[in-house]
């Protein structure tokens, strides 16, 4: 439907979709690299598998719907969905998890509520939720950093057997991630500082990523890195990252000054688990949060208070993603009742008063 | 100045390296003082003003063969003509006076014959026939007599406004409002300021800018008679600071003449700072209430080309019959401004211009924000008329609308503060009243959200649709509503003609009988 337009403006800014798209998988890059880089072979080929079902999964709706397929295909928004989706996943995952995730995130998430646009939830998100509840013990395996040049590190043959023919990893080679493990190490009576030494927790690895968790979630810094770059190309807007992180912040901030033997600080709480990854690529999702600057502030802040209670009392360890659904639930009902207000208008929509002795 | 704002995020512009840098016009940026936070929304398009900006108006514009005289150019009622075809009149002779009270007269631009009153395809983007006076110049370029020159600070208020109006003057910013109704309004309601519109904010359009930078003193005379007019004090003319020359020379103008009663305020640039209520609100930090109008916050907008017609209009007697026009884009070879009769055939301007209609993909009569799009250029020039361009298809964003991913970008962009993706959420479900709510009547049509949407719908375009199909609903729901009316007036009438008529013949018969009762009584 590609008709010169009748109508003003006949000017229009450079930015579309697909750059959009675009832009944000570059921003990603970093820190998927770094996931690959940390976890090995497997972890590229659940990548690849992920991805690669993603766009299958989005090409065999489109045919189904009857619609333009290669045009929808080249926006990106697939790409960038299966790409999410792939660094939620945990790095040694079985390739079907990546199928039936992408999956869930397409067809379920997104298709099947009329495609681009029109999903209530974030795809990413939905999809981890449906495997991690489906799938609990598929997706608690947690690979351990490993430098990709020591002979620790799987090789070739050992990663397509663990990616493709269901290979058992070895022994030592899986662990918790940190949040997991004060999680549980509090639940049998130890305190943080002893489960944070235990756990061979150190600040700087945390921010680099030197530690284990999802394919593309371990480097808050890359994703910081990432983010910022997002914020200066106005991707996103900084309402909900920096209501989100300074939520999380905040509350850290607060409980920890209560009892520092039982809560993490906010420096732990910002580099660990997807935060940062949250924050900035998932929370931020155009689709699925609200449209008024006020708004996406009260929904980044509901999602920072939901990672922060899940994490802190929650049965989960992490909890990112039921956070960004459950806030995903409440974007309609935020745009219905926060809106920007009209120019000449009180925020009910009323005309504002007249200047006193005019009429 | 903060090295690291938070805000700054938001524009994109983390560390104001600009301010950092030598060189860069400090003193300006000083001057620039307004109300920043009454500032919404808005969009930076390419300004693509370097092919006219630099160039001065081009006065040497010969007579076309023909012009071509709308009779309805403005606001209001269209003018009846007051002379017959076959008449010889002067430049500057009444041909239309204005009739009503919201109308203005036509004079002849320059000196002929009065060819034809017909309809003539009009400069709208139906290019639709409308009553139109044909005048075929002599050549001579005769004057009328013009009145002796006088002072008009000697002339009351009142009269100001009857010259203005008389002289046929209109908004010459692009809406065409008569001129001599504003002055009115905004004398009867004491305004305290007047703002005079110098942004041209619109890309391409450089027809003000070119006017201040040429002929600052004639338009700060026309301010203060527009002043004197109102019974007002104080002005303030607003230009943007892309356009610094114009300020400077604006400036001297208003220093040497106005005895401070003329300020000159640099505004930020960006799209749509030339909308009245936003320059209001930058310069005087008044809001204008959604019911209301500028006067009631005690303000009044006029237009710089309008001031330099006023001034022209009281000092020397002479009416509108010229406009400074804007003719470029990417087809046009040598683009300029040109100082043209009203009437003048748009093509003559792009003619007389060089353009390569071969290469013009889209006729643009103002600015591509906010400008119409025409058929053909053989329109003529109405006072309106800002500009008109020929765009190249490079020029012209092919319209390929793809879904709404609800970036919210048409949000943040809207000077108004809609949601411009919700309305045409509903408008596509076809929930034409839903759209309202969501301040459908508020919309201003200067097409940010269009803009800036990366999936390219055309959501001004939605936007205008309903407000039509509404419209046109009312005016159904209005005849029906009378039609109705009227069918039971005239079933009341018939219903009380039966009864006065069997009231009359009750009484007929009451009459017949009493005699014969008296009779009996008798």
């Amino acid at each position: 439907m590609s008709t010169s337009m009748l109508s003003a403006p006949f000017t229009r800014s450079e930015l579309q979709i697909q750059s959009i798209m675009l832009t944000v998988v570059l921003a990603l890059a970093p820190g998927t690299a770094w996931g690959v880089f940390i976890f090995g072979w497997p972890a590229l080929f659940i990548f690849i598998v992920t991805v690669a079902s993603a766009i299958a999964f989005e090409a065999a709706c489109l045919m189904l719907a009857g619609k333009r397929v290669d045009a929808t295909l080249l926006d990106g928004s697939a790409l960038l969905s299966g790409w999410l989706i792939a660094l939620t996943l945990p790095p040694w995952a079985p390739w079907w998890i990546g199928v039936v995730g992408a999956f869930i995130g397409i067809v379920v998430g997104k298709q099947v509520f009329g495609g681009l646009g029109q999903n209530l939830f974030n795809p990413a998100m939905l999809a981890r939720v449906a495997l991690l509840v489906s799938f609990p013990v598929e997706m608690t395996v947690w690979a351990n950093p490993i430098s990709p040049f020591s002979s620790a590190a799987p090789g070739l043959l050992d990663s397509i057997a663990i990616t493709f023919g269901g290979l058992t990893p070895a022994d030592g080679s899986t662990g918790a991630t940190m949040l997991g493990w004060v999680k549980t190490e509090f639940s049998q009576g130890r305190l943080l500082d002893q489960s944070l030494a235990t756990g061979d927790y150190g600040f700087y690895k945390s921010l680099l990523g030197w530690t284990g968790g999802s394919l593309g979630e371990t480097s808050a810094l890359f994703y910081l890195v990432g983010g910022v770059w997002l914020l200066k190309k106005q991707i996103i807007t900084w309402q909900i990252p920096f209501s989100m992180l300074a939520t999380v912040a905040l509350l850290a901030s607060v409980f920890t000054l209560l009892d520092g033997e039982r809560y993490p600080g906010p420096l732990f709480h910002l580099t660990s688990g997807a935060l940062m990854l949250g924050a900035f690529f998932i929370a931020t999702d155009y689709v699925t949060s609200p449209n008024s600057p006020v708004g996406q502030m009260i929904f980044g802040a509901g999602c920072g208070l939901l990672v922060y209670v899940i994490r802190t009392w929650g049965s989960y360890p992490e909890g990112v993603a039921f956070a960004v659904l459950l806030m995903n639930s409440l974007t309609p009902v935020i745009d219905h009742y926060v809106r920007p207000r009209i120019y000449g208008r009180n925020r009910k929509g009323k005309p504002l008063e007249l200047p006193e002795g005019r009429e | 100045m903060a090295l690291f704002d938070i805000h700054a995020l938001w524009d994109g512009k983390l560390f104001d390296v600009q301010s950092l840098l030598p060189g860069k016009p400090f003193e300006f940026k000083g001057l620039i003082k307004g109300n920043q936070s009454k500032i919404r929304g808005g969009v930076h398009p390419e300004p693509r003003k370097e092919a006219t900006a630099d160039r001065p108006i081009d006065t040497g514009f010969p007579l076309p063969p023909m012009l071509y005289l709308a009779l309805w150019q403005h606001v209001g009622k269209p003018a009846d003509p007051v002379v017959k075809v076959g008449d010889k009149v002067l430049k500057g002779q009444l041909l239309a006076v204005s009739q009503g009270l919201v109308s203005a007269p036509i004079h002849a631009p320059t000196s002929g014959i009065v060819a034809d009153i017909m309809d003539y395809p009009s400069a709208h983007p139906s290019a639709l026939p409308t009553p139109t006076l044909l005048l075929e110049p002599d050549g001579e370029d005769r004057w009328m007599e013009l009145p002796e020159k006088i002072d008009p600070f000697s002339l009351s208020p009142e009269e100001i406004s009857l010259r203005v109006g008389a002289a046929g003057v209109v908004g010459l910013g692009g809406a065409a409002f008569p001129s001599a109704v504003k002055l009115n309004l905004g004398r009867r309601t004491k305004i305290q300021t007047l703002l005079i519109n110098g942004g041209e904010c619109e890309p391409y359009l450089t027809c003000d800018d070119r006017l201040m930078r040429e002929r600052a003193r004639v338009i700060v005379d026309g301010i203060l008679i527009m002043l004197h007019g109102l019974g007002a004090q104080k002005a303030i003319v607003g230009i943007e600071d892309n356009k610094l020359e114009a300020y400077t020379t604006m400036r001297m103008a208003a220093d040497e003449l106005s005895e401070g009663k003329v300020e000159i305020a640099l505004v930020p640039s960006f799209y749509p700072m030339g909308w009245d209520k936003q320059l209001i609100g930058y310069l005087t930090g008044k809001e204008v209430p959604a019911d209301g109008r500028a006067t009631d916050v005690g303000v009044l907008m006029h237009n710089v080309g309008t001031a330099y017609a006023v001034q022209q209009a009281i000092r020397h007697g002479k009416p509108l019959i010229s406009r400074i026009v804007t003719v470029s884009g990417g087809a046009v070879g040598s683009a300029r401004n040109i100082e043209a009769p009203i009437g003048t055939p748009l093509a003559s301007l792009l003619a007389h211009c060089d353009y390569r209609p071969e290469d013009t993909a889209r006729y643009v009569m103002g600015g591509p924000m906010m400008g119409e799009s025409l058929p053909h250029p053989n329109v003529p020039l109405v006072k309106g008329t800002c500009g008109i361009l020929a765009l190249t298809q490079e020029e012209v964003s092919a319209s390929n609308a793809k879904s709404c991913i609800r970036c919210s970008r048409c949000v943040t962009a809207c000077p108004v503060g809609l949601q411009p993706l919700e309305m045409v959420a509903r408008i596509r479900a076809g929930q034409l009243e839903q759209s309202l709510k969501f301040g459908l009547k508020d919309c201003i049509s200067c097409g940010s959200c269009s803009y800036v949407c990366p999936s390219e719908i055309p959501l001004v375009h939605y936007f205008k649709y309903a407000n039509g199909e509404l419209l046109t609903r009312d005016q159904a729901n209005h005849k029906a509503e009378q039609t109705k009316k009227l069918a039971e007036e005239k079933l009341a009438r018939l219903e009380r003609q039966k009864q006065e008529a069997a009231a009359a013949a009750a009484a007929r018969k009451a009459a017949a009988k009493k005699p014969k009762i008296t009779e009996q009584a008798a």
